[in-house]
């Protein structure tokens, strides 16, 4: 009983630091340019990756939840809504899509908060590199996270009966105009991510500006038998607009005013709350 | 960069720093000479770690104004930012990544191509000794590993100026020796530190200049012999076998030192601060021993040390460290 058992990790702790290998390290090299802000964006993209990589458990988000929504809503409304499930997927699948991937957004803020508790940003924003960039990587990161759900419903739908008529194209350019909106919805969460203290806050948050954003549009339902109040939140609801583009080109008859607004407040996302996040960050 | 400036590496003057009614710096002055490792030395919330964030433009002051290297902290934020490199109190590479990936990633945003990267990320892992342990994710790493790690991942691009936030907070003996060894490489290498501790003897060991912190203020500046001779050379700490004698012990060592002797909460303890060299301060504890003996008082435990820091607080400031009225333990990690 004598024997102290030693695990590898004490006999890696027995380090004794020589001046000569560290002063070799030392040495200044010739330092590098500062890397462009594609490429520092790209490298923090990367380490989302590695994230991924390291705890895919994140990606339960991605799949199991829109799996969930797609089935729950379809067989519950679609009898009721449209006269039969097909019938209704055709109207909802589109819907579905934008809304699971819109919710999914909420953990770019919860992730930003997570790492600044932890101080690794605070390394980041020591660094010589663009600014954005941190962010704007993590961002990227999601983005892969946003095609993989979107491509984990469009799966289920089609095997459900989904038949868009736009083909492969129409579907693509659908994805597409999503993964433009959420990206730029993304900022909104990366502002409040730096703004509020714990990670639950930023859900709390979430949840309260995701459900009536969602809920309150064309996702479920046409907006016809709605009070005349309630119609006109749901028109200028940007994820109605949204709902409409993707609806339309994978549909395969594109219509541009809805893509053409669904451009306008991803701009306007970036724009506005691209500016506040970066406002905070610089200011913290 | 042939620009290596001659002046001083840090000169802060005024800097203030308000989180609501706190006021974690109240004024800061600091001229910290380049080439050399510069103490901050101050208990919890004295001020310590958000100096160093202003320093190193994490945070900005509300006022006064600070120059790194002549580059004015606010104003010229990306200049400082390439000279300095920062090792928080906290982790600072990423715990889900493991030690190669991390020094990977920074040396991509530091500009150096993938090839270059990974080699570089390679020797410092080498030199560091944690080459066994470079696929492991940090997370996993123990107390000394991840210090070393975040130092390595200081020192990618040698930096002019480092900052160091109490590195040897936690650790145990070896590893704080390890880290000391190491800042004592970077520093014979031309960088300028700037540590943060809660240590005195660390700072001693260390520090060419240090500055002592309390509730926001610099409260003594010197060498660190300038500092412990304003502050008595040493404490005797004498630790009695029976708590009844210590009314006695109190009178014997009172004239044997002759200084005050503080009774402890420890009903056994007694301690004394000891003016003087080095040596006088050896002399009058040992006839203070000797004389406890004649006395027929029972020592169990009798050392003659170096100040703590709560006797470097008592000595400056009339009230022992970490007794700030602010009860907010975590104010200096604060937003």
């Amino acid at each position: 009983m004598s024997t102290a058992t030693t695990t590898s990790s004490d006999v890696q702790t027995v380090f004794v630091p020589s001046p000569e290998t560290l002063g070799a390290v030392l040495a200044p090299g010739a330092r590098p340019p500062r890397p462009s802000a594609w490429s520092a964006s790209v490298t923090f993209g990367w380490r989302a990756m590695l994230k991924i990589k390291h705890v895919p458990e994140q990606l339960f988000d991605v799949t199991a939840f829109p799996i969930i929504m797609t089935l729950m809503f379809t067989y519950l409304f679609g009898g009721a809504i449209a006269g039969s499930t097909d019938a209704y997927l055709q109207f909802f699948l589109p819907g579905i899509m934008v809304t699971s991937v819109v919710m999914i957004t909420m953990y770019t803020g919860v992730g930003l908060n997570t790492d600044i508790e932890k101080g690794v940003f605070d390394r980041f924003r020591t660094l010589p590199v663009w600014r954005p960039s941190a962010l704007v990587g993590m961002i990227f990161g999601d983005v892969l996270r946003y095609i993989l759900a979107a491509l984990v419903i469009l799966s289920v739908g089609l095997i459900l009966g989904f038949r868009p008529d736009g083909g492969v194209l129409g579907v693509a350019a659908g994805i597409g105009l999503l993964v433009v909106f959420s990206f730029a919805f993304s900022w909104v969460w990366t502002m409040f991510g730096l703004i509020l203290r714990s990670e639950k806050s930023v859900m709390g948050v979430s949840m309260l500006v995701l459900f009536p954003l969602t809920f309150l549009s064309n996702v479920f339902v046409e907006p016809e038998t709605m009070p005349g109040w309630l119609q006109a939140f749901v028109k200028v609801n940007p994820v109605t607009h949204l709902v409409d583009a993707i609806r339309s080109v994978m549909a395969g008859s594109p219509d541009a005013s809805s893509i053409m607004w669904t451009f306008m407040w991803s701009a306007g996302f970036v724009v506005v709350f691209g500016f506040l996040t970066m406002y905070r960050y610089n200011r913290r | 960069m042939s620009d290596r400036p001659t002046g001083p590496a840090i000169e802060a003057t005024g800097l203030v720093k308000t989180f609501g009614d706190t006021r974690a710096l109240d004024g800061i002055d600091l001229s910290v000479p380049a080439g050399s490792v510069y103490g901050l030395l101050g208990p919890n919330g004295a001020g310590k770690t958000t100096a160093v964030r202003v320093l190193a433009t994490l945070s900005r002051p509300d006022g006064g104004s600070a120059r790194v290297f002549g580059h004015d902290v606010v104003r010229e934020a990306n200049a400082v930012r390439s000279k300095v490199s920062m090792t928080g109190q906290y982790a600072s590479v990423d715990e889900d990544l493991t030690g190669v990936e991390n020094l990977i990633l920074l040396a991509r945003l530091l500009g150096h191509r993938k090839p270059a990267a990974k080699a570089r990320a390679e020797e410092l892992l080498a030199a560091f000794g944690l080459t066994d342990a470079s696929d492991r994710q940090v997370k996993k790493y123990s107390g000394g590993m991840r210090r070393r790690i975040d130092i390595a991942a200081s020192i990618l691009n040698t930096p002019e100026l480092l900052f160091l936030d109490e590195p040897t907070t936690g650790l145990d003996p070896r590893s704080r020796s390890q880290v000391w060894e190491i800042i004592r490489s970077v520093v014979a290498h031309g960088t300028t530190v700037l540590l943060t501790t809660q240590y005195l003897d660390e700072a001693d060991r260390l520090a060419s200049r240090i500055a002592v912190v309390d509730r926001g203020k610099v409260i003594a500046e010197g060498t660190p012999g300038e500092l412990k001779s304003s502050i008595g050379s040493g404490t005797v700490h004498v630790r009695l076998r029976d708590a009844t004698t210590r009314p006695k012990a109190l009178e014997v060592l009172s004239r044997a030192l002759g200084a005050t002797v503080e009774p402890d909460a420890d009903p056994v303890s007694l301690s004394a601060r000891v003016e003087g060299s080095d040596f006088e301060a050896s002399t009058q504890a040992a006839r203070a021993l000797s004389e406890l003996a004649a006395a027929g008082i029972v020592v169990d435990d009798f050392s003659l040390g170096q100040p703590s820091l709560d006797e470097v607080f008592l000595a400056l400031t009339d009230h022992p460290a970490g007794a700030t009225d602010t009860a907010e333990p975590e104010m200096e990690t604060a937003r």
